[in-house]
């Protein structure tokens, strides 16, 4: 691992490519967890696989939405991008260079351009820094600004921009809704103009009425300032709503990239058929026809994932060749990748 | 609607309930007039976003109010013939897990880490069937294979923190179902799970509901969820009851702005996608200060004059069909 090529040659090897201006490459990303046992000891007893070869590209201002369950590895994909969580092996291109490689030192200017947003808008904010300090830090972290005066200005700039009242830039975080906390943690994501950002399930934790709203922003904001997103969810009706392209993992990989039309309208991988059923509908004349896919079992342990397929104990497609290979991500129909044997001969049948 | 049914087949009752919060803040009412029926075998949704006292009436059902600072301040709880507001404690305890039981959303918190999953279902059994103790091995060992738990023998000595979240919370359902109550109360039974475990948990209760005749009451801010499962929906909305009507009223013709709202801004997989999503604009109001008139009214967008002055009562617009809206009428077919 580590060699860099211009451009991937055989599109099999190395998983989905896609044509257009890329932001963001990552290329056989690999992230294991030792497991230890022992006080002094620390003996490794086992290697969880969270992300296990996983490979797209993200193009200059589109949203990717990568959407899969709890343990998917979807948020430690997110997390080994940014460079918080190291890499085991593969390479993170961001805007022509190869974040893996590159120390803490030389990765510092790198982080300025990306940012994240966290789920929990309790949790990711300093109880006890207002709200003008909390949107101010980074710049000056970053040595951005210095004064004091010019810091607070900004923050309260960015506050409208994220559509709250200014003045909010002297409260704490306790006097602030979920929603209106979302809106700072956007904001102080957007301190430092970053051209990419990984929102990390930013509007779970929200009730339903304000979901939306934070999803308008958040489209606002990609407008106007050409942002690039990674929107990390398990909500599949809000991926399509602001996903250009959709990646579905499951155990640490990717099991079907698609543009968001191709893969709603027509999803080849049995998971996300899957997936795809088991969000319900508010209706329930349309939920009264509806056939669902009830998947059996649970997602098993990513300390001792199945052999072959990692999907194929839970799968209703599996034939016993699923569980010897492990069915690498192809190219079905353009840009429509699928890792699934079977992926052809159901979908005639 | 099968109105003539309806005080044949009622289970339980709750009338103008009132529950506050007595704070250093001043007054919350969580609750404040809130009465809905259940009917025996039937399946009863109260939607809603947080805070807006859902949870609260389904705790005040139990009586599991913390006091202080909560207090029951008005109304009347009738199940199966009594007012459980006027039992005395040991009488509510009595009724409480046994023809009453709860699942709550997070089944972690709910079971107790230090005690194996084989002696919190037969602990209950022992307490409220005066079972003997291998009799209540046997039965707790049936109850996890109905739910669908493999090897129960095994599992039932097992600590919770050994099951999956969706395990645990087939655990619940086990645990609820342990007293064959009548009424189940499931407080955002699946929100803590994975969307193709949901679905499974959801197919249990509701199939387990059918074959045992037990009536169950689903909260949830996820109108998505119960629209398979409920026959009837609730909606509430800051301490009140705004709309009610059966699930294919409630989805269909929705006729108060907040349910009609809460329906337009969730983006939806089996229509066209939207350019944009509908929010509803501004958030719910502080309890503990609510606006006169309507509580709706400052983020509705059909507001009139007399929504700022007047409360509006719930009033029928179809058969078994009532929402709190002055222009509740003007909604048809929006």
């Amino acid at each position: 691992m580590g060699t860099i090529g211009p451009q991937p040659p055989a599109r099999r090897e190395e998983g989905p490519s896609i044509e257009g201006d890329v932001l963001l490459e990552v290329r056989r990303l690999r992230k294991y967890f030792p497991v230890t046992s022992g006080v002094l000891f620390q003996r490794r007893v086992g290697l969880i696989k969270a992300v296990d070869d996983v490979s797209f590209s993200i193009r200059k201002g589109e949203t990717l939405g990568l959407v899969g369950e709890s343990g998917s590895g979807k948020t430690t994909t997110g997390r080994c991008i940014l460079q918080l969580d190291r890499p085991t092996s593969g390479e993170v291109r961001f805007e022509g260079r190869d974040l893996a490689q590159l120390d803490e030192a030389e990765l510092r200017p790198v982080r300025r351009r990306m940012q994240v947003i966290f789920q929990d808008p309790y949790s990711s904010l300093n109880p006890r820094m207002t709200i003008g300090q909390i949107i101010g830090e980074p710049l000056r972290v970053h040595e951005i600004l210095e004064a004091k005066g010019e810091v607070r200005e900004r923050a309260r700039e960015l506050l409208s921009v994220v559509g709250l009242n200014p003045a909010m830039a002297d409260r704490f975080p306790h006097e602030l809704s979920g929603g209106e906390r979302q809106r700072v943690g956007i904001a102080r994501a957007l301190s430092l103009q970053p051209s990419f950002i990984v929102c990390d399930e930013p509007v779970s934790a929200l009730d339903v009425s304000i979901q939306a709203q934070i999803i308008n922003l958040l489209e606002d904001l990609q407008a106007r300032f050409g942002l690039t997103y990674l929107f990390i969810a398990h909500d599949l009706s809000v991926v399509r709503h602001i996903g250009d392209r959709v990646a579905v993992m499951y155990l640490g990989k990717i099991v079907e990239v698609a543009d968001r039309r191709e893969l709603y309208e027509n999803p080849l991988h049995p998971y996300t058929q899957a997936l795809l059923s088991a969000v319900p509908v508010p209706d329930p004349a349309v939920e009264a026809k509806r056939e669902r896919v009830i998947l059996r079992g649970e997602v098993p342990s990513a300390l001792n994932p199945p052999s072959g397929c990692v999907f194929h104990p839970r799968c209703p497609m599996a034939i016993p060749e699923c569980s010897q290979g492990v069915p690498e991500l192809r190219e079905v129909s353009p840009n429509h990748w699928v890792a699934c044997i079977r992926a052809e001969g159901y979908q005639s049948a | 609607m099968r109105e003539s049914e309806r005080a044949v087949g009622t289970l339980l009752q709750v009338k103008d309930l009132r529950t506050h919060f007595f704070t250093l803040e001043g007054v919350i009412r969580a609750v404040d007039g809130v009465s809905y029926d259940v009917r025996q075998g039937e399946t009863v949704a109260i939607v809603g976003e947080s805070g807006c006292g859902k949870s609260v009436s389904a705790l005040s059902i139990m009586r599991l109010i913390p006091y202080p600072p909560g207090r029951i301040v008005a109304g009347e709880i009738w199940f199966n013939g009594k007012n459980l507001l006027a039992l005395s404690d040991e009488e509510m305890r009595q009724v409480r897990g046994k023809e009453i039981a709860m699942i709550f959303q997070e089944p972690m918190t709910s079971l107790n880490p230090t005690l194996t999953i084989g002696r919190q279902l037969t602990e209950t059994l022992e307490a409220h069937l005066e079972m003997q103790a291998s009799e209540a091995e046997g039965r707790a060992a049936e109850l996890l294979r109905l739910v669908g738990i493999p090897e129960p023998e095994r599992r039932l000595r097992q600590y919770p923190h050994q099951f999956s979240g969706g395990m645990r919370q087939r655990v619940m359902v086990a645990m609820a179902l342990s007293c064959n109550p009548k009424l189940i109360l499931a407080d955002e039974p699946t929100t803590a799970l994975d969307v193709t475990i949901q679905a499974q948990i959801l197919e249990l209760m509701k199939e387990l509901s059918k074959r045992f005749g037990v009536a169950m009451v689903i909260i949830t801010h996820n109108l998505g969820v119960v629209a398979r499962y409920a026959d009837r929906v609730n909606v509430m909305y800051a301490g009140k009851m705004i709309e009610r009507g059966s699930a294919r009223d409630i989805y269909e013709t929705p006729r108060h702005p907040y349910t009609l709202g809460l329906l337009r801004s969730v983006p939806r997989l089996d229509q066209p996608r939207k350019a944009r999503l509908e929010p509803i604009d501004g958030q719910p109001p502080d309890l503990a200060n609510l606006p006169p008139g309507c509580s709706f009214r400052l983020r509705c967008t059909f507001a009139i004059d007399r929504c700022a002055h007047e409360v509006p009562p719930l009033i029928p617009v179809g058969a078994g069909h009532v929402s709190a809206c002055w222009v509740a009428d003007t909604l048809h077919g929006k």
